[in-house]
């Protein structure tokens, strides 16, 4: 054992209690809160500014394009041939249900976690069983979030198709730049989801896992809710 | 103490069968915005741009206080996100006048 | 288990633990040793930075000199003011975050140890990439605003500008990452009793910054990322010609730029607001309306940025606005000003080093507040903008106000580091020459402002009425870098020959004069339960604080079992000893970092027709970042 003095320190602190009796050792903290959890929220509020600077400048250059294509009025190229708005509402109203369907599968999968271990009614229905299963849910958001990613891919390829580069104009420069960062945010996400998976399915997740879903699930959202703004100031304002 | 917060806010969170009704609500709202998007009648009104805003700012604080679970959460997450929310949308809405994008 | 060796003398300064050699410092995830790191990097950089200038006012002491070619003193111009913004104040006070924030909350690390090496790693090689261009004549020169599209490639082709938006944007991931960090600690790492009204100043002014940093450098990121894209990426964010708007640029960056000044100053307001006290020997005056008014300041700096672009034509709207606002915020400094020359007002001043360099602030800052007023009314800045009026204003509240509270704080606090003093003697020669030296450089040019010269010129004819204030500024430079020695001689000598100090050599009243100096690793042998604002001034003499509230009904007093009253810890253990459980020391930061490094240091090579280099070198850096945080996150803590 330690020093005459560091012991007595050491009982009258009591700190290692937990330790030597093989408990997980938890560390104060001032509000009784995890710490990873007051971080990520601090980085969606920062994140707000990000993309607050990213769609206003979007807003600001709307209509200030000299040539076309143009997102939401006619067009017409050096050949007088006109060209309908370049954006796609109903594809793009399809991804944006999927992505509100992915945040759907997101809460189910926190709540399959923290449920994990319960007891279930031998009478339950399948919507009852189903909502227990976390890999069937997390697997479900990454697969809808893939499906918005597909998606996005496709708008991207139909437009450069269609003429639309990064490089043709500031519409361009602007909606691919824009999208383009919510769409690596939404990458990022669906590797969290998988890792997530795959932590599930190596070693299980349970409900003293709760608060790694949490914060992935807040980060999820919230690329959802950036989205909702996305497609509404982006796609369907005159 | 932890506990004691963590029991509190368990109790208040939404069950599943409540996450699929606002799922439901959420996919109808976006739904109303597509289907107004192609009643010209309603794109020349007025009040068409204003009626989108308030429709994806109440999906969004659906998401927010629902889904992201902040109206059970502890008030420090709401501080720190409202705050950061409220700042950026003036510092975007004052950009946009400064671009001349609302004209006075 | 195995004997352990006599617990270490108190007050003998032996480093911060028995682990010592390189590996020790790469792999440290101690925020006292990161924050030891950040000083010694800062303070490099600073040099750097000092030195830069010396250049830049040898070549303007007298008219038509030829000491620099034009093309050099625009990269000189532009890597001093970059250096002293990013590379040297901001990481000096970060050093300072670092190394007190835990000990002043009574916390034994941050809230994220690895991260907060990742965030030191990354300020390194971002500084060391932004820095060794000059060397090669290929630095940025496009002033440290970079203003597009002056930087776009139309105007500036070669690879100078490349170094600039790179290393900007992972500086910003430091920063930012650091902020995150400190803000969850400063929110839950408090130790018992220690409710936010009871925080000592400097942690309260830190704790607006991190707010700041996180709010302000999205913009700056999104400006930075659309230059990105149009200088490798060929988009039209900032091209005219396109239909770009000239502006764009200038109000994303001065959207983050304003806040950015208060990051800059705050941290130093706060740490005279630890000097001033201590000197005084009382508390604080005012501090609910310092608090207060540290979170006025910092608000409202978000709401005042065009006050930088009155020239370009806003319209009288906007003008108005902005010229308000920005004369509002001069309010809560003028509170802050008022409040510190209370705290020494019928106190015991003692008249140290340190205690001058804050007190140099006060009167300093005011002088440069005060011309910031003065510019705040658009048609007297239509006379004063981009003239060395400016220049005059902005170093007066830099350098006479942020680098005079650094200064001072390093004296300060420099016992509590190493356990020993810095010599008095040599101080105050370095004291005196600064602060002459400044007023010789930067009164003048607030007249060769008004007399018309303009900033950023490298020559000017004879003739014009500048030439004595030039010279005057020169001649100021040189005093300033020749006591720079002074200093940079006392820094080095005193770590291991300066006079030893106990664990509160000054008689102050706040948390970290209770432990050892240098204080043990894990800071605190028990969490110390806090009643007060100056805990060890109840303890040693109550009468000083008998003023200030002690209340003990709070709701966010938490008491913790582990946790005893603040009382002076003498005795050092090692954290074994004591079963206090630390993080682990660890390099995967490191690998991290130089992951992020290496896969923006692609991007130059774009311009240069190198695509397989570029390639390479971005996917695998994109691959050492990936696998780096892997490793990272799924390696236990401790
Ligand atoms: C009393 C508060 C202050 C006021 C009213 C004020 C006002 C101003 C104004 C109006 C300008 C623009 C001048 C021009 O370019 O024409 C300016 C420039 C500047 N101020 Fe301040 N200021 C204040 C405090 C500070 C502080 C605390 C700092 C930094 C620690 C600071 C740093 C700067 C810098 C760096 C610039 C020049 C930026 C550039 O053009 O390179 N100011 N200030
Ligand atoms: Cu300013």
């Amino acid at each position: 054992m330690a020093s005459h003095a560091a012991a007595a320190l050491h009982s009258a602190s009591g700190a290692d209690a937990g330790h030597q009796n093989g408990h997980e050792h938890h560390h104060y903290t001032t509000t009784g809160l995890d710490n990873r959890k007051i971080a990520i929220w601090a980085f969606l509020g920062s994140e707000c500014m990000l993309f607050a600077s990213l769609i206003s400048t979007y807003l600001i250059y709307k209509g200030k394009s000299i040539v076309g294509p143009y997102p939401t009025t006619e067009w017409v190229n050096e050949a007088g041939k006109v060209f309908k708005p370049i954006l796609d509402i109903p594809t793009t109203s399809a991804s944006t249900a999927v992505l509100l369907m992915s945040s759907f599968a997101m809460v189910l999968a926190l709540q399959a976690v923290q449920l994990k271990g319960k007891e279930i009614a031998a009478t339950a229905s399948w919507w009852e069983r189903i909502q227990r299963s976390s890999q069937f849910w997390l697997a479900a958001t990454a697969f809808l979030g893939a499906t918005f990613l597909g998606f996005q891919a496709y708008e991207f390829t139909s437009f450069v198709h269609e003429g639309l580069t990064l490089k043709t104009n500031l519409f361009g420069s602007t909606f691919f730049t824009l999208t383009g960062f919510h769409g690596a945010h939404v990458t990022v996400g669906v590797l969290w989801l998988m890792s997530l998976l795959w932590i599930d399915r190596t070693r299980g997740l349970g409900p003293k896992d709760e608060l790694v879903v949490d914060i992935c699930a807040l980060y999820w959202h919230f690329v959802d809710v950036v989205w909702i703004v996305i497609f509404t100031l982006v796609y369907l304002i005159s | 103490m932890s506990d004691d917060a963590k029991h509190a806010t368990e109790t208040h969170h939404p069950t599943g069968n409540q996450y699929l009704k606002i799922a439901i609500i959420l996919t109808v709202i976006t739904a109303i915005e597509v289907w107004a998007y192609y009643i010209p009648a309603l794109v020349a009104s007025p009040l068409f741009n204003p009626a989108l805003i308030i429709m994806s700012a109440l999906k969004f604080a659906i998401v927010v206080l629902y889904y992201m679970h902040i109206k059970f959460d502890h008030s420090l997450f709401r501080l720190l996100f409202t705050a950061s929310l409220i700042l950026a949308m003036c510092t975007g809405t004052a950009l946009m006048f400064l671009f001349g994008v609302f004209k006075l | 288990m195995a004997t352990i060796a006599a617990p270490t003398q108190a007050g003998k300064p032996d480093a911060y633990s028995n682990t010592t050699g390189i590996w020790s410092w790469i792999a440290t995830t101690d925020h006292k040793r990161i924050g030891t790191l950040y000083l010694w990097t800062a303070l490099f950089f600073f040099l750097v930075g000092g030195l830069e200038a010396v250049i830049i006012r040898t070549q303007l002491m007298r008219p038509n000199m030829g000491f620099v070619s034009a093309d050099t003193y625009n990269q000189l111009f532009t890597m001093h003011g970059t250096t002293m913004v990013f590379l040297a104040i901001m990481p000096l006070s970060a050093a300072f975050f670092n190394f007190l924030i835990p000990l002043q909350i009574g916390a034994r690390d941050v809230a994220f140890p690895r991260l907060n090496a990742f965030s030191y790693w990354v300020y390194l090689l971002g500084g060391i990439f932004l820095t060794v261009p000059i060397l090669f004549h290929v630095a940025p020169n496009g002033g440290w605003f970079g203003y597009a599209p002056l930087t776009s490639n139309q105007f500036s082709p070669g690879n100078n500008i490349d170094f600039w938006v790179i290393g900007l944007q992972v500086l910003g991931v430091s920063s930012l990452a650091a902020a995150f960090n400190f803000i969850t600690t400063i929110i839950n790492m408090r130790a018992p009793g220690m409710t936010l009204m009871r925080m000592p100043m400097f942690t309260w002014m830190s704790f607006v910054v991190q707010f700041l940093l996180i709010l302000a450098f999205p913009p700056i990121t999104v400006a930075l990322v659309f230059l990105i894209m149009d200088r490798f990426f060929g988009t039209t964010f900032y091209a005219i010609a396109a239909g770009a708007d000239p502006l764009l640029w200038q109000h994303l960056f001065w959207v983050f730029g304003h806040p950015e000044v208060y990051i800059l100053i705050l941290p130093a307001f706060g740490l005279v607001s630890e000097i001033l006290p201590t000197f005084s020997k009382k508390p604080l005056f005012g501090y609910n309306v310092m608090v207060y008014s540290g979170i006025m300041i910092g608000f409202l700096g978000f709401g005042v940025w065009a006050h930088h672009m009155f020239a370009v034509g806003m319209g009288a709207v906007a003008d108005t606005i902005f010229s308000m606002m920005t004369m509002l915020i001069a309010i809560p400094t003028g509170v802050k000003i008022f409040n510190w020359i209370a705290t020494m007002w019928a106190g015991e001043i003692r008249f140290t080093v340190a205690m001058k360099f804050a007190i140099a602030l006060i009167g300093m800052f005011t002088i440069g507040g005060i011309s910031g007023v003065m510019h705040s009314s658009p048609p007297a800045d239509l006379q004063q903008t981009d003239t060395y009026f400016i220049v005059a204003h902005f170093h007066y509240v830099l350098f006479g106000g942020s680098i005079m509270g650094i200064l001072g704080g390093i004296y300060f606090y420099f016992p509590k580091m190493t356990g020993r003093f810095m010599d008095e003697r040599l101080g105050n020669w370095h004291f005196w020459g600064t602060f002459v030296g400044m007023n010789l450089t930067f009164f003048p040019m607030h007249f060769s402002g008004l007399y018309g010269m303009p900033r950023r010129v490298y020559r000017y004819d004879a003739g014009q009425g500048w030439d004595l204030f030039n010279l005057m500024s020169t001649y100021g430079t040189y005093l300033i870098a020749v006591s720079t020695l002074f200093f940079v001689w006392n820094f080095v000598r005193s770590r291991t020959r300066g006079a030893v100090a106990g664990s509160d050599p000054w008689g102050a009243g706040t948390l970290e004069w209770s432990i050892p100096s240098p204080p043990p690793e894990y800071n605190f042998a028990q969490l110390p339960e806090v009643s007060s604002r100056y805990p060890l001034w109840d303890l040693k003499d109550p009468a000083k604080t008998a003023g200030i509230d002690h209340s003990h009904a709070d709701a966010m007093t938490i008491t913790d079992a582990h946790a005893v009253p603040v009382h002076e810890e003498t005795e050092r253990f090692t954290a074994k000893e004591l079963g206090i459980p630390m993080p682990l020391p660890t390099a995967k930061p490191l690998f991290t970092a130089v992951g992020l490094m290496t896969m923006f240091s692609g991007l130059p090579f774009l311009r240069n027709d190198m695509f397989a280099v570029a390639m390479t070198l971005t996917i695998g850096g994109a691959c050492m970042l990936i696998g780096g945080l892997y490793a990272w996150l799924t390696s236990p803590l401790e």
